[in-house]
């Protein structure tokens, strides 16, 4: 039995007060890329009550995605952005999930964050999150980027941390650890960066713009 | 002087482009913000960096 819009609600609201959960309701956050990262931030949001998540990815879930990304052996296969979204009707039925399965370039960036007023940044490839935080803030410099860099491997979680690079965008990660050097990425540490961008959207939303 | 990254360097008058050359940034890994404001990459060759400016070159490592 799926517990009614109001019950969620009310479950929020006993444990948060009434302000965060309207305000959190009342958000669309855009998730671009949908690994370790993306797939992370999205589960944590929809637990807080988010109104509404714009998932994009090009990939289907592979096998070595599930070491760190918040996918299912039955999902292997599924297009990351259906899994996921499957994977959130069962946590927060009425988050309204949108979906997008592309692979975001320059060109797709003015027509992709129209509703949205904050946007994670969650790839893999340094070229990819280079182009989306210059085209983001280029095209919409009033809107709210969160992206990552930096948290391969098993080094401290203490070094992971949410800086304010300018007055809209944040970098969380610790800068350094390359996917490509080292052990490669293991789902602990990949979630300490994740819940340090989904900690700032809701810092955002609850009106805290500082990291 | 010019603020890059929190240092003070010596080097106004050069265009971005120019100073990148110096470094060990790849240029396709980094995005960078001139006084709070994005610079496109295709600026990189004609924006002139001048005294107080402040620079932050954001630069990304593989991982997601």
């Amino acid at each position: 039995m799926i517990p009614s819009r109001e019950e969620m609600k009310q479950a929020l609201t006993i444990r948060y007060g009434i302000k965060l959960p309207e305000k959190m309701a009342a958000t669309r956050v855009a998730i671009c890329g949908l690994g370790g990262l993306g797939s992370n931030i999205a589960i944590a949001l929809a637990r807080a009550g988010i109104g509404g998540l714009h998932l994009i990815d090009f990939d289907k879930v592979d096998l070595s995605n599930l070491n760190r990304q918040q996918y299912s052996v039955h999902q292997l296969g599924q297009y990351k952005t259906e899994a996921l979204c499957e994977s959130l009707k069962h946590i927060a039925p009425y988050c309204e999930v949108k979906i997008d399965t592309l692979c975001i370039t320059k060109e797709h960036i003015p027509n992709l964050f129209k509703e949205e007023t904050i946007i994670c940044e969650a790839f893999d490839q340094p070229e990819a999150k280079a182009m989306l935080v210059e085209g983001v803030l280029e095209t919409f410099p009033e809107k709210y980027l969160i992206a990552a860099s930096g948290m391969a491997g098993i080094g401290s979680a203490n070094s992971i941390q949410t800086k304010k690079i300018s007055k809209h965008f944040y970098l969380c990660g610790d800068g350094v650890s390359d996917v490509s050097t080292g052990i490669g990425l293991l789902s602990s540490r990949v979630m300490v960066c994740a819940a340090h961008q989904a900690n700032m959207v809701i810092r955002l939303i609850a009106g805290e713009i500082e990291p | 002087m010019v603020k890059i990254n929190g240092q003070l360097l010596e080097v106004e008058g050069l265009t971005i482009a120019q100073y990148l050359e110096s470094t060990s940034y790849k240029i396709n890994h980094i995005a960078i913000e001139r006084n709070g404001e994005i610079v496109p990459k295709g600026l990189y060759n004609q924006t002139i960096l001048k005294a107080d400016d402040v620079i932050e070159v954001v630069s990304f490592v593989g991982g997601g």
